[in-house]
């Protein structure tokens, strides 16, 4: 029955698929030294950075483009992308001065950049720092935050003026050479987020990026690097949309995360680059390195990702357990549909004592999507008594879809303990069937089993992003049925 | 008025076996109708049937309800025109809450009716109404649908739901199967609260018990994919003094 209910019938429609028309500098397409010397050149950066593009870049020329098990795909052209890309009218100063046109693009997609107008309602719980393109436009109540001594803004005004901390953990936990598409970025990353939390402060509002493709032919490059100093705590949310376009679009973000003694850092994305068309066609391509590096003890860093979009998805958020009680968490949902593929888990590395990491990943598969987990939990000698507990589960839709899951093990401390549960399976007939006899049709009635299939994730993340997610997860299955 | 549901020939087969053969029944509106029949004689059969779920088969035959050609419509469409089952093993849906699944499926049936979403302050009063009636323990109503409730609680459940979502027919596939003493009688108040001049229910059941609360204009008996025999309220005594096997054809 699985067969007939669930297959592939409406194409399904990318609310987010329409583009704006914004005056943007663009750099000519193409990569070479001189495309990276004029990134650097327009931000003002400094000699260091520069040097690290550059090294960067190298490094990355000689690397080949590394090959993943079942995924299927046309590796980019990078001579092909445009690698910068800036609307014209905007400054970091004030929002009189950023593009009205932005301000509206922005707000069609419900991301207000207008501070009065979140005031208006009730007191603010998330700042926002919205990235188009190549560069940041706006970030929202930095007034308020720097009250706090709360740094929150574009990755490029940090450089300007942070230049001491960004060159302190740039890099500390995701160098160059970790992997191609890390190098990559490292060489031509356009701008992102910068956050620093000081000691002993408790940040009072969900921080949060969103990101936005616009420029057609255009890569996003961005950077976001998070530092919690001891004792304090963030939410950090991140969401990105791009339109709708038949090529495919690159991203390659690279994100860092630093906790120091005592800290807390939650990361939540929910990411819905465009998937492509039903047939497979056009969609973002996310590669993207994201880990974090619980440096000192007691610290706790933990990942929560809902992804939904993207033709194609390679992302391992991670993190180093470095201090002595620190903790790790990853909880994912993964839903794929149509021809997108996805390989997504995470890496949890145990160095110092007694620390513990939980992971609890839920993949959905429909249409002729490939879902795949892949994740490694390492161990290492001396790290006593840590443990991981992981749980892995993936939810098949249709017959013409695939689940494999991944999870490497490796264990060098006996006194470790370290669980693994796994389950795959069909959405169940019995309970489509229930929905339906209550008069609900078979499209809210997966959607509705799915949404309860992943409540467990769901409620880790904030609330209006939770609410968000759930329509995402919705959307996202429209036309899994026939 | 025309009956609310009428069986003619009924023929039904699940995997190539036939299960009813030459079911016939009518039920007007304001009726109670009770089903009995040993195991395997094709009760649950026949409420799937009548709830379109797919390998029941309709092999020969006409059900009409409520004036329209049953095969006419799909399963969510015979659920919104009005056709309840209490299935007689409710399933668990994990991580569903049970009063937003309940309200997904009252604004679905208001739609199908052209009706505005039912408003939240109205939807809640309704629900504490509802749960105080069945004394269901309000933990219980906000809990994941059916999640880890007792056999018991399932059977209470699919009450609540039926006197939220107030269908034309009810169909209770051995609802008093697991219920305590009280349960059943609290069940039934439910039950018969439910019921007017303009609804019609369906009792399937195994014990004469349920059918002192409930009480039916009509007792059938089921034997072997037919009713062999219909009558009132008395026959269900009979049968318990005597067992199927004095029915036998
Ligand atoms: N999906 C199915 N596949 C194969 N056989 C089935 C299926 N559903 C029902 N049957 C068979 O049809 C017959 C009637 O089953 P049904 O569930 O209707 O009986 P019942 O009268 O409700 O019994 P009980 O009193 O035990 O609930 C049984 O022999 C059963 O095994
Ligand atoms: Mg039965």
């Amino acid at each position: 029955m699985s067969n007939k209910i669930i297959q592939e019938k409406i194409n399904k429609d990318y609310e987010w698929g329409w583009s704006f028309d914004i005056e943007s500098e663009i750099a000519p397409k193409g990569l070479n030294e001189e495309i990276i010397r004029f990134i650097s050149y327009k931000k003002n950066e400094p000699e260091w950075l520069l040097d690290i593009r550059l090294k960067s870049f190298r490094y990355w020329k000689e690397l080949n483009h590394p090959h993943w098990a079942h995924i299927n795909f046309q590796i980019p052209d990078f001579q092909d992308i445009i690698y910068y890309a800036a609307p014209k009218k905007k400054t970091l100063s004030s929002l009189d001065e950023v593009d009205p046109e932005i301000i509206k693009m922005f707000e069609r997609l419900g991301i207000p950049l207008e501070e009065q107008k979140v005031l208006a309602g009730v007191t603010p719980n998330v700042a926002i720092d919205a990235v188009l393109d190549s560069i940041s436009v706006k970030t929202t109540f930095r007034e308020v935050l720097a009250e706090k001594g709360i740094i929150f803004c574009s990755f490029s005004e940090a450089v300007q003026n942070y230049p001491d901390i960004v060159k302190k953990y740039f890099g500390s936990v995701v160098p160059y050479t970790d992997n191609f598409y890390a190098a990559l970025n490292s060489a031509v990353f356009s701008d992102g987020s910068f956050c620093y939390i000081p000691k002993g402060v408790r940040c009072p509002m969900e921080l949060s990026t969103y990101f936005r493709i616009n420029t057609a032919g255009t890569g996003q490059f961005e950077r976001t690097l998070i530092i919690a100093d001891e004792d304090s705590y963030v939410s950090y949310l991140e969401g990105c949309t791009a339109p709708r376009r038949d090529e495919n679009q690159l991203h390659a973000a690279v994100v860092e995360i630093i906790a120091h003694k005592n800290a807390e850092v939650k990361y939540s994305t929910v990411q819905n680059w465009f998937p492509g068309n039903k047939d497979g066609k056009g969609g973002v391509f996310n590669f993207v390195t994201k880990r974090g590096i619980c440096l000192e003890d007691n610290s706790k860093i933990s990942w929560t990702q809902v992804e939904t979009g993207s033709s194609i998805t390679w992302k391992y958020p991670s993190v180093i357990l470095k201090g002595n009680n620190s903790v790790g968490e990853f909880y994912s949902i993964a839903l794929t549909n149509n021809y997108q593929q996805a390989d997504t888990g995470t890496k949890m590395i145990h160095i110092g004592k007694n620390t513990r990491s939980t992971i609890v990943s839920k993949g959905i598969a429909a249409g002729y999507s490939q879902n795949t987990y892949r994740g490694l939990v390492q161990i290492r000698k001396g790290t006593e008594k840590s443990r991981n507990f992981s749980q892995c589960d993936s939810l098949l839709l249709s017959d013409t879809c695939g689940a494999h899951t991944f999870p490497y093990i490796e264990v060098k401390d006996i006194s470790a303990i370290v669980e693994h549960e796994a389950t795959t399976g069909k959405i169940s007939e019995e309970q489509l069937f229930y929905c339906i006899q209550r008069g609900i049709d078979k499209e809210k009635a997966i959607s509705i089993i799915v949404n309860g299939y992943c409540k467990d994730i769901l409620n880790k993340l904030p609330m209006e992003f939770a609410v968000e997610a759930q329509k995402l997860l919705e959307i996202s299955l429209e036309g899994s049925v026939g | 008025m025309s009956a609310l549901l009428s069986i003619k020939n009924l023929h039904v087969s699940v995997n190539g076996n036939e299960i009813l053969k030459g079911f016939n029944l009518v039920i007007q509106r304001g009726e109670i109708h009770a089903i009995m029949g040993p195991n395997g004689s094709g009760k649950s059969t026949l409420s799937y049937v009548l709830a379109g779920k797919e390998e029941y088969e309709m092999t020969e035959g006409e059900i009409i309800f409520n004036g329209k050609n049953i095969l006419d419509l799909t399963p969510e469409e015979r659920a919104r025109e009005g056709l309840f089952l209490a299935f007689q093993y409710p399933i668990e849906i994990p991580g569903v809450n049970n009063v937003h699944f309940l309200r997904t499926a009252l604004n679905s049936i208001r739609q199908h009716k052209g009706l505005e979403p039912i408003d939240t302050s109205e939807f809640l009063k309704l629900v504490k109404e509802k749960q105080k009636s069945l004394a269901l323990p309000s933990n219980l109503i906000n809990r994941s649908l059916n999640d880890g409730f007792s056999g018991g609680e399932k059977k209470k459940n699919e009450i609540f739901q039926l006197s939220i979502l107030n269908p034309l027919l009810a169909i209770l596939d051995e609802t008093d199967s697991g219920l305590d003493i009280d349960a059943l009688k609290i069940v039934a108040q439910g039950v018969n609260s439910y019921h007017n001049k303009e609804n019609a229910v369906l009792v399937i059941t195994h014990y004469q018990r349920l059918l002192d609360y409930i009480v039916p204009d009509f007792v059938h008996i089921l034997y072997k994919g037919k009713i062999i025999k219909s009558g009132d309220k008395t026959l269900a005594l009979e049968l318990e003094k005597t067992g199927y096997e004095s029915f036998k054809v």
